[in-house]
This record gives structure tokens, sequence and C-alpha cells, in this order.
């Protein structure tokens, strides 16, 4: 055979018959319970009432601004990435006190993980509520700031934290996620910092490198590219999980769409435009990580 | 005689290091002047390593002494790095950093504590990668070296420090047959420019050319001290002829 022919084109990935009958099965049982609930609730759908509350018409300023669930959308989005930063600095330290030998910084950082990790996040979030929001923070003069002190009412303040009457009500919301989602954090640097070869901190050890530049230029680099898939996974499910905070009156997505339902008596509507909400968000997070790793596979050669 | 030209880089006294309940090392003494070569050999697990890994304290002693030119190594933080910088290791495993560029491997240590610049590091980390023949390689990553270019670079990595002792922990034992050489090459251009080495060695081609002296260790004491044709050619105790035959044999 001729030695330069061009090599077969290698099979396609194609849906076969056998995909298109399970696709029409689902398919068929999504219309079929659309019908069902249809019949039972006799339910008139109307959108628009709810999708007024994603922006609405400002007639003083004669302009659109964001209504309550845009706001809510951004709330969470800003509790997403101060949550991620903080959740990252407590997971790193702890992670690192887990893998010590000194007997004091394991006892703290086992007994943290160990706490968060067995008590229901619902009992956490109340706990912290209570010692936490209403005993520290008023301690700690966070509830004297005065909201019109021109430090916390600008522009680039008002994009990172919120409304600056809503100051130590968003950074509850910051902390109690943080603290939370630290603690799986913590596991996941923990695994990674194990997984790099003892030969490593060896090797680092005898040129002589300071305990933290052993950490810093050696070994958190290697764990960090073992732990970039589930640690992508673990600021999701904090975005996720952010919801939880809702009940701590933190106005962030889930609490402002509770208000929009009751307000609308439009359940089904609010709920199901959220949901897609978070879908996005949390969508594109994901996308983002994918990127991030492909991008560090691509550097790595 | 006092001579004034000889003078003692390493002094180890009655050291003694258990693992659990299990003595690894017991009282070990040895002398290494400044300029000297020696090799460690001994069968598995007669605590080779752990000796050499007790100079640089990568392993912390519990008993005796170790003094590195003229500083006692305690497990104090301050102390080890002062002693680290002294001391440079050559590993089985190279254990070179697989995220950085040999370039970066090397400068890494000079200025992180010695605080040199970029550029005097880089200019460094060249010239020893000249020596060990491996400078067009400078912008590569260590998995894409052979063993033998990696074992290499270690050499240059622990040079870089610009130490007054070289440990070497069977630098070769992990290489193919055809990737020895080389190395061993290195090392001996290393000694015969005057390096302080002790090197765990099974090679008794290198130990025959640069060895001043080597040490035989078994179960975790030292059975015997000879020139390396004394030792090679009449070793005194039983345990060291059991140990050559066996060598030898394979
Ligand atoms: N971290 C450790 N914990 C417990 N025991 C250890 C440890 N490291 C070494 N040992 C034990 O100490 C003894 C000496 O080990 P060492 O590694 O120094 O031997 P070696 O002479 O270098 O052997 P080899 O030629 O196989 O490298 C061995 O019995 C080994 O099992
Ligand atoms: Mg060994």
């Amino acid at each position: 055979m001729d030695r330069n022919s061009p090599p077969p084109a290698p099979p396609r990935k194609r849906l076969a018959v056998s995909d298109f009958v399970i696709f029409g099965a689902v398919a068929a049982l999504v219309i079929y319970a659309g019908y069902q609930v249809k019949d039972v609730l006799v339910y008139k759908w109307d959108w628009s009432r709810v999708l007024d509350f994603l922006i609405r018409w400002d007639p003083e300023r004669q302009e659109y601004v964001a209504n309550l669930l845009l706001i809510g959308l951004f709330t969470t989005l800003r509790l997403a990435v101060w949550g991620t930063i903080l959740a990252t600095v407590i997971g790193v330290l702890m992670g690192y006190w887990r893998t010590s030998n000194n007997l004091t910084l394991k006892i703290i950082s086992r007994t943290y993980v160990e706490l968060i990790r067995n008590i229901p996040p619902l009992v956490f979030i109340f706990i912290f509520y209570f010692f936490v929001s209403s005993q520290l923070f008023p301690a700690m003069g966070l509830d004297d700031v005065n909201p019109d002190s021109a430090m916390v009412d600008n522009p680039v303040f008002r994009i990172m934290f919120g409304r600056p009457e809503l100051l130590s009500n968003f950074l509850a919301g910051v902390l109690c996620l943080a603290l939370f989602e630290g603690a799986y954090i913590t596991e996941i640097v923990r695994a990674g910092i194990q997984s790099v070869p003892k030969g490593q901190w060896e090797g680092a050890r005898a040129i002589g490198l300071s305990p933290f530049n052993v950490l810093r230029d050696v070994i958190l680099p290697q764990a960090l590219r073992k732990i970039l898939p589930p640690l992508a996974g673990q600021f999701i499910t904090l975005i996720k999980d952010s919801a939880i905070v809702s009940l701590i009156s933190i106005q962030e997505l889930t609490f402002m769409a509770t208000e929009v339902a009751a307000t609308t008596t439009k359940v089904f509507e609010t709920w199901i435009l959220v949901g897609a909400m978070y879908f996005a968000l949390c969508y594109s997070f994901a996308l983002l990580f994918d990127w991030l790793e492909r991008r560090a596979a691509r550097i790595r050669r | 005689m006092l001579d004034a030209s000889v003078r003692p880089l390493v002094e180890i006294t009655g050291m003694c290091k258990w693992y659990g309940q299990f003595s690894a090392l017991h009282d070990i003494n040895m002398t290494v002047n400044e300029g000297e070569k020696v090799v460690v050999c001994g069968p598995s697990g007669s605590g080779k390593s752990t000796m050499i890994r007790c100079i640089n304290q990568l392993e912390a002693h519990q008993k005796g002494t170790i003094m590195v030119d003229g500083i006692e190594v305690t497990p104090d933080m301050r102390n080890i790095a002062e002693i680290r910088r002294e001391v440079g290791m050559v590993f089985q495993s190279f254990n070179l950093f697989p995220h950085m560029t040999i370039l970066d491997n090397l400068i890494l240590g000079p200025m992180r504590n010695r605080g040199v610049s970029k550029k005097d590091a880089t200019d460094l980390a060249m010239h020893y990668l000249e020596r060990v023949h491996i400078a067009q390689q400078a912008g590569k990553y260590p998995p894409q070296l052979s063993g033998g270019q990696q074992q290499r670079v270690a050499i240059a990595r622990s040079l870089c420090m610009k130490p007054k002792l070289m440990l070497f922990d069977e630098p070769t034992s992990a290489l193919d047959p055809e990737m020895i050489a080389g190395v061993l090459d290195v090392m001996i251009e290393l000694a015969e420019e005057g390096m302080t080495m002790i090197c765990v060695t099974h090679e008794m081609g290198f130990a025959r050319k640069v060895a001043d002296r080597v040490v035989f260790m078994d179960e975790g004491e030292i059975i015997e001290v000879a020139g390396p044709e004394e030792f090679f050619g009449n070793p005194q105790s039983d345990r060291a002829q059991l140990f050559l035959s066996q060598l030898l044999g394979h």
C-alpha cells in the first residue's frame, strides 16, 4: 500500500437509535409530569411580575436599575468571591497545620475540621450567628461604622462589599461561609500536600530553604496542580452553599427570592428563575475553572 | 604532628540515633578533614543514609555531637539553616523540582538564602551547568532529561550554594548502567578540585580512584576504616569480607 496515503478518518461519535429512544422516553416523562401538575394545580403561569424583580424602571433617575433578585445575585457573587478567598486562606493554613509535626497546630486544625464536618450546616449557621454576628461583631465595633462616612460610602466599596449599611450583615455571611467551606478545603489541601513525594521536601531543605520557602516555592505549587479539580468543585459547592446564609438574614439571592415569592405569590416562577440564575453563575465558574485547568496543564507542557 | 593546612571539617563524636525503639546508629565517631574524600559502604539497612542525613539534619540525632566547620549541629532552626548553607547533598532519586525549569531549580537556593540577585544567580547557575556539561538544557524541565542528566543537574544545584562539604547518598544506584559514568566523571572532577566529600556508594572504581578512606558500616556501627586498596584488597573484619564477597559475587 502507498505509504503516503492519508490515515483513515477516525470514527465520529454519533447518537445511536438507542440514545434517541432514551431521550424520547425522558422527554415524554417530563411532558406527562407537566400535564399532571397543570391538571392538579390548575396553575396560571405569570412570569411578568417575577421578571419585574430583576430590573425596574426608576422614575426619579429616569433609568433602569437592578431590582431585588439582581441585587441578591450581586450579593451572592460578592459572597462567593470573598468567601472563596477567605476559605482558601483558612484552608491552606489549616491544611498545612494538619501535616505539621507540631502537636498544638495539629490539634487546632483537626478540631476545626471535625467540628465543622460533624455538625449539620444549618445548626452551625445558627450557632455562628448567635455567637459571632450578634456578640463578636458589636464588640469589634463593626456596628458603629457610620454608613455615610466617605471611607465606606464610595463606588469602589459598594462594588466590593455592597451597601455600607449592610456591611456587618455581609461580613457575617462571608465569615460564616468561609469558615464552613474552609474545613473542606483544609482536607483537600492536606491531601495535596501529602501527595508531594518526601524527596521534594528533602531536596528543598537540603539547599537551605527556610520552612516558609520550602512550602511556597516547592511544595504548594506542586500540591496545587494536583488538587485543582477537587478545589474547583469545592468553590462551586461554596457558591451553592451560600444559599443557606439566607437563614441568618444575609440578603443574597435566596433571601431575596423568599421575599419576592412572598410578595408576588408566584412561587414556581420565582424559584425556577432563581434556579436558572444559580445555574448560570455556577456553570460559568465551572467553565472558568475548566479553562484554568487546561491552561495549567499546557504550561506543564 | 600539627599541620596547619589540615583542618577538620566534620567531627562526629559518640553519635547515636534511634527510630522509636530501634537503634539505627550506635556510637558513631568520625572526622573528615578539609579536602578529604570518604566513601561509606555497607549492607542495606546498615545506617549509611541515616548517618550522612544527620550531618545536615534531615534526621535529628539524639546523642553525641556533630561539628561542621566549627559549628555544632543542633535541632535549632537558625543553626540548621547555617549548616545547610555549608553542606550540599545529592540524593539517589535526584529530587529536582519538576515544576521548575533546570535553571530555576539552580537559582532558587542562592536567591532565597544567600540574597544573590537573579542575574548573578543565573550566571552562577550557567557556570555550574557548563561544568556538568548540560548548559544547553537550562530551559527544559527535569522530567525531560535522562536520569544521568538529572543527577548532574542535582549536583550543579548543590554546587550553586558554594558548599564546603558535599554529601552523596548512592548517587548512581538509580541510574541505568550507561548513565553512571557521566555522573561519576563529574564527581571525580569535583574531587580533583579539592571538594570535601562524603559519598555513600558501592562503586568500587570510584572509591579506588578518589577515596582517601573507606568507612564500612553494619547494623548502625562503623566496623572498619581503611584506605581503599587495603579495604577492597584485604578487609580485616568478617562482616566486611562477607559484604565484599557478596558485592563481587553479583
Ligand atoms: N524514617 C524511618 N523510620 C523508621 N526506621 C527507619 C527510618 N529510616 C530508616 N530506618 C531504619 O534505619 C535503618 C538504617 O536505614 P538507612 O536508610 O540509613 O540504611 P542504609 O544503610 O542507607 O540502607 P540502603 O543501602 O538500603 O540505603 C534501617 O533498618 C531502616 O529500616
Ligand atoms: Mg540508603
